[in-house]
C-alpha cells in the first residue's frame, strides 16, 4: 500500500510531461487527459486515506522511500516520502480541489487554443504542490517549492501576450524567489546545525540545537512561508497574479501555492516552539497582513483583485493560528481546509460570473445579476456565507476556533492578536457583503464592451457548475464534520500536537463577540452598497480608500525603497568603483608610466654620453677601491 | 730616469684621449682618441713592469696591442659604412636607437 505514494506525484507529472511534450495531435484529448489523471491523484490519496483510517492513530505515518539523491560522505540526500495526517490533509485538498478545477477548466478554457498546453501546466502545479507536502526532508520540499513558484509563473503569464499578465508573471517569480531564498539559508542552517535536512531527524532533535539558531532558522522559514503565502511584507505579487486565467487564481487561492507557507510552518512547528521569538514574529506577520489584506479588500472594484485581498487576508488568520504554537497549528489547517473548499468555490463563482459578462471584472457593472445566473448566485452565497462565518458553515467552526486560540495566548498579546481577528473578521463581513451585493443585487449596470457587444448573462455550462455546486456543498459542511466532536483534532493532534491555552474569555463570549462584529459588518456594507444604487463610477474616497485601492502603497513602497533605493545603491557602489578603486589602479599605470617616461630620456643616443657614464661609473669604482684601501 | 715619469705621461695621455672621446664628433678622432688612451695603457703597463722588474705587464701590452689592431679593422669597417650610408662621420649623427 506505501508503495503507492509516490504514484500521487507520478500520475499529474506523467500528464504534464506528455501533455507538453506531445504536441498538437493531443489537441483533442489533452484536457481530458490532464483530468483524469489529477483525479487519479485525488483516488490513490483516497484509497491511501481509507488505508490510514483503518490503522491505529501510532501507524498512521507511511514512508517510501525510493533511491538516495546526492550521496556524498556526511550529505545524504535521498528521495523519500512521508504521508502522515498533516500530508494527507493536504493531499486530499490538493487533489480534490484541484480535481475539480481542472473540471472547472474544460470549460472555462474551451475557446483558448492553447488549452492542452494549460492543462500542461495544471498538471505540473499539482504535482508539484502534492511532492512539497509529502517530501520527508526539507531538501525534497525544496523541489516542490520551486515546481509551485515555476508552475505558478507560468500559468499566471499564460496569456502572455497581455504585457500585463507576462509583468505580473515575473513579479510572483521575482518576489518569491526572495521567499525561496529564506529557505534555501533554513535549509542551510539545518544541515549546519544538525548534519541532515530529513524531517524524521530534524524535528525530534530541534530542541537540542541552541534557541539562537533555532529562532534564525525559524525566521528564514517565515520569510520562505511570506513568499509563497503572500504574507506583509512579499504579498505584492498576489493582486497582480489575478492576470492570469480564473482557474488558475482558484488553484493558486485554494488549493496550492499559498497554503505551502502554513504547510511549512506547522510541518516545522516543532522548531517554532522551542524558538518563541521567531513565534512572535510569526504571529505578526499574521496579524498584518490580515488586516492588510481585508483593507485592500474593501476598497478594490476588480471582483477577483477583491477576492485576491480577501486570501491575503485568510492565510493572515492562518499564519497567525500557526504562529500561536500548538494551541493553533490544528486549527490553522482546519481553517485552510475550509477556505480551501469556499475560496475555490468563490473564485469559480467569480470566473462563472467573468465568462457570462464578456470577460468584465468591474463589480460596478455588474448587478442584479442573480436573476440570469441562479446556480452561481447559490454557489457563490453559499462561499460567501461559508467565508464570512454564518453559523453552521464550515468558516464558521474554523475562524471562530482561530479567535478563540488568538485570545488564547494570554496576557496583553493574547488581548491584542484576538482584537486584530476580530476585527478582521468585521472587515471580511464588510467587503465579502459588498462584494455579492455590487455583483448580484441592486440594478443592472452592465455596459457594452470594447467592441461594442451587449453582455447576455448566462449561466455557465455543466463542466464548470458542477464543481461549483461540490465546493458548495464542502464550503456548507467541511465545517460541521471537523468542528463537531473534535474530529479534525483528533485526526491531526499526534502529528501537531496540541495544547488548550489559558483564555481569558470563555469560548460562548468568543462566538458571541464573532456574531455581533459579523451583523455590524454586514449591516455597514448593506447600508453603502444595499440600501442606495452603487455609482457606476468609484468615488474618490478617502485617503485610506485612495491607498487601498493602491493595495495600500506596496507597489509605491516597493518602488521608492527597493526600485530607487536599489538604483541609488548601485550608483554609489559604481561611483566608488570609478573613484576608489579605478583611481587606485589607473594613478599606479600612470605613476609607472610617468616616471619611465622620465627615466627614457636618458637614453638620448649619444655615444658619448654613455661614454661619459661608463667613465663615471669607472671613477667612482677606482675612488671607491682607493678609500676602502686606505680605510 | 725615473719610471714614474713614464707613469705621468701614461695618465697625461689616457686624458687626452678621454677628453677627446667625450669631446670630439668626428668618428675619426674618437677613435684615433680610443687608440690613444690604449696606448697609454700599454705605456702604464710597461713602466709598472719595469718598476716591479718582472714581464707581466709588457706580456699584457703585446695583448692590447693585438686587440687594439683587431678593433682598429673592426672599427674602421664601421665607420666606413656608417660613411656611405649617411655621408657623414659624425658620431652625434649615429644616435638613432634611442626611443
Amino acid at each position: 500500500m506505501e508503495n503507492l505514494i509516490a504514484l500521487l506525484v507520478a500520475a499529474p507529472l506523467l500528464g504534464a510531461v506528455v501533455l507538453l511534450c506531445g504536441g498538437r495531435r493531443l489537441d483533442r484529448i489533452g484536457h481530458l487527459l490532464g483530468t483524469v489523471l489529477a483525479a487519479a491523484s485525488f483516488v490513490i490519496g483516497a484509497v491511501l486515506f481509507v488505508d490510514m483510517l483503518g490503522k491505529g492513530a501510532e501507524e498512521r505515518t507511511f514512508t517510501q522511500h525510493l533511491f538516495s539523491w546526492v550521496p556524498v560522505e556526511g550529505f545524504q540526500a535521498d528521495v523519500g516520502f512521508q504521508l502522515d495526517q498533516l500530508s494527507m490533509t493536504f493531499v486530499l485538498l490538493i487533489s480534490g480541489v484541484g480535481t475539480l478545477i481542472h473540471i472547472y477548466s474544460i470549460g472555462y478554457m474551451e475557446h483558448d487554443e492553447r488549452r492542452r498546453r494549460f492543462f500542461g501546466y495544471l498538471n505540473l502545479f499539482v504535482a508539484a504542490m502534492l511532492l512539497l507536502v509529502i517530501a520527508d526532508n526539507y531538501l525534497l520540499l525544496y523541489v516542490g517549492w520551486e515546481g509551485v513558484g515555476l508552475a505558478s509563473y507560468l500559468l499566471i503569464g499564460f496569456w502572455q501576450h497581455k504585457p500585463s499578465a507576462a509583468t505580473a508573471a515575473k513579479k510572483a517569480f521575482l518576489v518569491n524567489r526572495v521567499g525561496d531564498m529564506g529557505l534555501s539559508i533554513a535549509i542551510m542552517l539545518m544541515f549546519t546545525t544538525f548534519g541532515t535536512f530529513a524531517f524524521g531527524s530534524v524535528l525530534p532533535s530541534a530542541t537540542d540545537a541552541s534557541e539562537g539558531k533555532l529562532t534564525a532558522i525559524g525566521l528564514m522559514l517565515l520569510l520562505a512561508a511570506c513568499g509563497k503565502s503572500a504574507q506583509v511584507p512579499l504579498q505584492s505579487w498576489l493582486g497582480d497574479a489575478m492576470e492570469g486565467p480564473t482557474p488558475v487564481s482558484a488553484l493558486i487561492h485554494a488549493a496550492t501555492m499559498v497554503t505551502a507557507g502554513v504547510y511549512l510552518i506547522v510541518r516545522s512547528g516543532v522548531i517554532f516552539n522551542a524558538a518563541p521569538d521567531a513565534q512572535t514574529a510569526v504571529t505578526v506577520v499574521g496579524a498584518v497582513t490580515l488586516l492588510f489584506g481585508a483593507i485592500v479588500g474593501c476598497a478594490k472594484d476588480d471582483i477577483k483583485k477583491a477576492l485576491a485581498g480577501s486570501t491575503m487576508s485568510q492565510i493572515g488568520y492562518m499564519i497567525l493560528a500557526a504562529g500561536l504554537g500548538p494551541i493553533g497549528y490544528v486549527f490553522a489547517i482546519m481553517h485552510l481546509v475550509t477556505h480551501g473548499f469556499f475560496k475555490a468555490g468563490l473564485f469559480l463563482g467569480a470566473g462563472s460570473v467573468m465568462h457570462g459578462m464578456n470577460d468584465e471584472v468591474d463589480m460596478r457593472k455588474y448587478g442584479a445579476l442573480r436573476k440570469y445566473m441562479p446556480i452561481t448566485f447559490a454557489t457563490f452565497g453559499l462561499g460567501y456565507l461559508a467565508i464570512i462565518g454564518f453559523p453552521g458553515l464550515s468558516g464558521f467552526f474554523s475562524k471562530d476556533k482561530i479567535i478563540e486560540a488568538a485570545f488564547a495566548k494570554g496576557g496583553t498579546e493574547g488581548w491584542i492578536l484576538g482584537g486584530v481577528a476580530l476585527l478582521g473578521a468585521a472587515i471580511t463581513a464588510f467587503y465579502m457583503t459588498r462584494v455579492m451585493l455590487m455583483t448580484f443585487f441592486g440594478e443592472k449596470r452592465w455596459e457594452n464592451d470594447a467592441d461594442g457587444n451587449q453582455p447576455h448573462p448566462h449561466e455557465s455550462p455543466r463542466s464548470m457548475t458542477i464543481p461549483m455546486i461540490v465546493l458548495a456543498f464542502g464550503s456548507v459542511f467541511a465545517g460541521g464534520i471537523f468542528g463537531v466532536g473534535d474530529r479534525f483534532l483528533k485526526w491531526l493532534e499526534p502529528v501537531t500536537g496540541h495544547a488548550e491555552g489559558d483564555s481569558p474569555v470563555s469560548a460562548m463570549t468568543v462566538t458571541a463577540a464573532t456574531m455581533v462584529v459579523l451583523v455590524i459588518g454586514v449591516g455597514i456594507a448593506w447600508a453603502v452598497y444595499g440600501r442606495r444604487p452603487v455609482p457606476a463610477v468609484a468615488p474618490r474616497g478617502s485617503l485610506l480608500t485612495r491607498a487601498a485601492r493602491r493595495d495600500l502603497l506596496q507597489d509605491d513602497f516597493n518602488h521608492v525603497v527597493l526600485v530607487r533605493g536599489g538604483e541609488h545603491l548601485t550608483r554609489s557602489l559604481v561611483y566608488v568603483d570609478h573613484t576608489l578603486v579605478d583611481g587606485v589602479v589607473n594613478g599606479t599605470a600612470a605613476s609607472v608610466g610617468g616616471l619611465s617616461g622620465r627615466l627614457r630620456k636618458l637614453q638620448n643616443g649619444y655615444a658619448r654620453t654613455y661614454a661619459v657614464s661608463m667613465f663615471g661609473g669607472a671613477a667612482i669604482i677606482i675612488a671607491a677601491t682607493l678609500l676602502m684601501r686606505a680605510v | 730616469m725615473n719610471p714614474v715619469n713614464y707613469l705621468y705621461l701614461a695618465s697625461l695621455l689616457f686624458t687626452i684621449g678621454a677628453a677627446g672621446v667625450l669631446i670630439r664628433r668626428n668618428a675619426i678622432v674618437v677613435f684615433m682618441c680610443v687608440e690613444l688612451m690604449l696606448n697609454a695603457c700599454n705605456l702604464a703597463f710597461v713602466a709598472f713592469s719595469r718598476m716591479h722588474g718582472n714581464l707581466d705587464g709588457q706580456i699584457i701590452a703585446f695583448f692590447t696591442m693585438v686587440v687594439a689592431a683587431a678593433e682598429v679593422v673592426v672599427g674602421l669597417a664601421i665607420i666606413v659604412s656608417l660613411f656611405r650610408a649617411r655621408h657623414s662621420a659624425s658620431v652625434d649623427d649615429a644616435s638613432l636607437m634611442k626611443l
